[in-house]
C-alpha cells in the first residue's frame, strides 16, 4: 500500500505536535515546515520510521523572502521515499541576521555539496559542516547573491562605455 | 620569497606529491580542478574544486519570462540540451495546468530519446579514448551528427537546441526530420552492436574498468546518485518509470540495472540504456504514425496565452497579434504557486523547483542537477586507486561542467 499525504501527515503530527506546521498539498506534493532547532530530528524521524523510510535526499536549497520579518530565509528539503515513490517538501525558515541551521551533511552525504551551495548564495550558515566554504563562487566574494537584495544589472543603463556589446 | 609554490603542510615529511589535475587538462573534458595527493602513481586523498564556469542561471532566470528561460536550461547539460528543454516545459505545463495532446508527448519522447543516446554515446566513447580506444569514438561520432541534423530540422540548432516551446513544439515536424530519423533507426542498432562488440568483452578495456571507481548501492543513494551511475550500483531508479511525464506510461521498456557500481557497470548500463532508448523511439515513432487526418498535424497545445500565435495570423488578426507582443515582452502573469517537476536527463534526476508569487518571471528556480549531487563522490571513488583509473571514473561518470556549474 502506498502511503499517503494524509499519513505523513498524521504521523508527524503524532510525533511531533504542535511543531510540525503549514500541512499543504500542491501539485499532489506534501508541503510543511517546523521551526529550524528540529530540522534534524524531522530528518531523522523521516529517515527511521519504517513506514515512512524517506531516505533519499533529492535537492536541497534556500529561498529568501525579503518581506517576511524574522523568517526571511527558508531552507527547503525535498525527500523521496524510493520504495513506495512518494516526496515530500520540509521548510525551515530562519531570520536573516541569525541564519543558524543545522547539517543534514552527516545524514545524507548529498547534502554536503548542496548546503555549501545554499551557503555560498544565500549566506545560510550550516552549523557543524565539515567544509562549509563557498562552492561555484570565488572564496573572496563578501556577499551572498542569490539574496533578494542583489538586483540584476539594470537592462536600461547608459553610463557604461560598453562598445564591444553595443552600449557604447 | 612569496612566490614560491607552497607545498602543503608536512607534504615533504609523508613523501607525497601534490598534482592539480585541471582545471583546464586534456583529460577531463571539461572546466575541474581536482587537487591530488599522490603517493607514487596511487591516489592518497583529492579535493574538487568546482564553478569555473559558473553563469548564475538562476539568478538570470528570476528576470525572465518563461520562454526565455528554455534557452538557459540548453547550456546546462549540453550533451543531451534536448531534454533539459522539455523538462523546463514540462515543468511550466505543470504550473500552468496545460495538458499536452498525445502527438505532442510522443514527438517530445523521441526528441528525448534521441538525447539520450547522444548523451550516452558521447560519455560511452569517450570511456574508450580515455582507456586508450580512439576508433569507437570517430566512429559513432557520424550518428551523433545525424541526431543533430534531426534536431537541425526540427529547431534549426544542434547544441544549444532551445527546442519545443511552452505547449508543444514551434513548428510540425517535417518530412525531412521524419526520413532521417527513419535512417537513424535503420542504421543505429547496426552501428551500436558493432561498438558494443569492439569494447564489452575487449580484454584490455575489462581490464581497464572492472573494479575501478565503485561504488555500493547504499553509498550510492546517501550521496544523492540518479540516472545511469545509480543504476549501475544495483537500484532501478528511474524517473521515467517511477514518476511517467510526458506519457511515459504508454510505453514497453526496461530499466537496466549493474551489481557493482564501478566503471564497466556504468558503461555496460549506459549501453544498455541506448538500446532501450532505440525501442521506444520505435515505439514512438509507430504511434505518432497512427495519427490520422487533422490529429496527425498536432504539433502544440491550446494556450494562447505562453505559446506564440502563428505568423501570419499576427498580421492578420487583432487577438494574435495582442498575444503575441505580450508573450515577446513577457507581459503575461504566471499564476502562483510552487512545484517540483523532474525528468530522467542524461545523468540523472534532472529536477525543476520553479516558485511564482504569481509574477511574470519566477521568484525562484532551483535547477536540481545530478552531476553536482554526485561529484561530491568522485573523491571517495578515486581514494586508494590510481590515477590512470581516476581518469576513466571522471569520464564514466559523465561529468558535464555546464551542468555542474549552472
Amino acid at each position: 500500500m502506498a502511503i499517503t499525504n494524509s499519513y505523513i501527515q498524521e504521523k508527524l503530527t503524532e510525533k511531533f505536535g504542535e511543531q510540525v506546521t503549514s500541512f499543504e498539498e500542491t501539485y499532489g506534493m506534501l508541503s510543511f515546515e517546523s521551526p529550524k532547532e528540529i530540522n534534524l530530528k524531522v530528518l531523522q524521524f523521516l529517515y527511521d520510521e519504517p513506514t515512512l523510510s524517506f531516505q533519499f535526499m533529492t535537492d536541497l536549497t534556500a529561498v529568501h523572502y525579503p518581506n517576511q520579518k524574522g523568517r526571511e530565509l527558508a531552507v527547503v528539503y525535498h525527500m523521496h521515499n524510493l520504495v513506495e515513490n512518494v516526496r515530500l517538501r520540509f521548510k525551515v525558515f530562519t531570520d536573516v541576521n541569525i541564519p543558524d541551521v543545522f547539517t543534514a551533511s552527516k545524514l545524507f552525504e548529498a547534502a554536503n555539496w548542496m548546503e555549501r551551495e545554499t551557503y555560498d548564495f544565500f549566506g545560510i550558515n550550516f552549523v557543524g559542516h565539515p567544509n562549509l566554504k563557498r562552492v561555484l563562487n570565488v572564496d573572496e566574494m563578501d556577499y551572498f547573491p542569490m539574496r533578494k537584495e542583489f538586483p540584476l544589472e539594470d537592462q536600461t543603463r547608459i553610463d557604461k562605455d560598453d562598445e564591444m556589446f553595443g552600449r557604447g | 620569497m612569496d612566490h614560491h609554490i607552497k607545498l602543503p603542510e608536512g607534504s615533504i615529511e609523508r613523501q607525497t606529491t601534490t598534482l592539480n589535475l585541471g582545471p583546464t587538462h586534456p583529460a577531463t573534458h571539461g572546466v575541474f580542478q581536482n587537487i591530488l595527493e599522490l603517493d607514487g602513481e596511487r591516489i592518497v586523498s583529492s579535493e574538487q574544486t568546482v564553478g569555473y564556469i559558473h553563469r548564475a542561471f538562476e539568478k538570470l532566470a528570476e528576470r525572465r519570462p518563461l520562454y526565455q528561460i528554455t534557452p538557459i536550461t540548453d547550456r546546462l547539460n549540453y550533451c543531451s540540451s534536448p531534454i533539459n528543454n522539455m523538462g523546463w516545459h514540462i515543468t511550466c505545463e505543470k504550473l500552468l495546468k496545460i495538458q499536452t495532446p498525445k502527438r505532442v508527448d510522443y514527438l517530445r519522447i523521441i526528441i528525448m530519446e534521441l538525447a539520450r543516446i547522444s548523451d550516452h554515446l558521447i560519455c560511452n566513447s569517450i570511456v574508450g579514448v580515455d582507456s586508450g580506444a580512439y576508433t569507437g569514438f570517430l566512429y559513432v561520432m557520424q550518428y551523433r551528427e545525424l541526431i543533430y541534423e534531426i534536431y537541425e530540422e526540427i529547431c534549426g540548432s544542434r547544441l544549444t537546441t532551445n527546442i519545443g516551446r511552452v505547449g508543444g513544439f514551434e513548428r510540425n515536424f517535417n518530412a525531412t526530420a521524419f526520413d532521417k530519423l527513419e535512417k537513424f533507426l535503420r542504421e543505429y542498432p547496426k552501428v551500436l552492436k558493432e561498438f558494443g562488440d569492439l569494447f564489452t568483452r575487449n580484454r584490455i578495456f575489462m581490464d581497464r574498468l572492472q573494479n575501478t571507481g565503485g561504488i555500493s548501492a547504499e553509498r550510492a543513494l546517501n550521496y544523492g546518485f540518479t540516472g545511469p551511475n545509480l543504476r549501475a550500483a544495483g537500484v532501478d531508479y528511474d524517473v521515467r518509470v517511477h514518476s511517467p511525464y510526458s506519457s511515459y506510461e504508454d510505453f514497453e521498456f526496461s530499466v537496466p540495472v549493474g551489481k557493482t557500481g564501478d566503471n564497466y557497470d556504468r558503461f555496460l548500463v549506459r549501453d544498455q540504456e541506448m538500446w532501450q532508448s532505440l525501442s521506444i523511439i520505435e515505439q514512438a515513432y509507430k504511434k505518432v504514425q497512427e495519427f490520422k487526418g487533422a490529429d496527425a498535424e498536432v504539433y502544440h497545445a491550446d494556450v494562447p496565452e505562453f505559446y506564440l500565435p502563428k505568423k501570419e495570423d499576427v498580421y492578420t488578426k487583432m487577438e494574435a497579434l495582442i498575444w503575441h507582443f505580450k508573450i515577446i515582452m513577457g507581459e503575461t502573469a504566471i499564476p502562483k504557486g510552487e512545484v517540483y517537476q523532474s525528468v530522467e536527463g542524461g545523468n540523472g534526476e534532472l529536477g525543476f523547483y520553479f516558485i511564482s508569487d504569481g509574477g511574470r518571471t519566477p521568484y525562484r528556480l532551483h535547477f536540481r542537477r545530478p552531476c553536482f549531487i554526485y561529484y561530491q563522490a568522485y573523491s571517495e571513488l578515486t581514494k586508494n586507486g590510481m590515477l590512470s583509473d581516476a581518469i576513466i571514473t571522471m569520464s564514466s561518470l559523465n561529468l558535464i561542467a555546464g551542468e555542474l556549474d549552472a
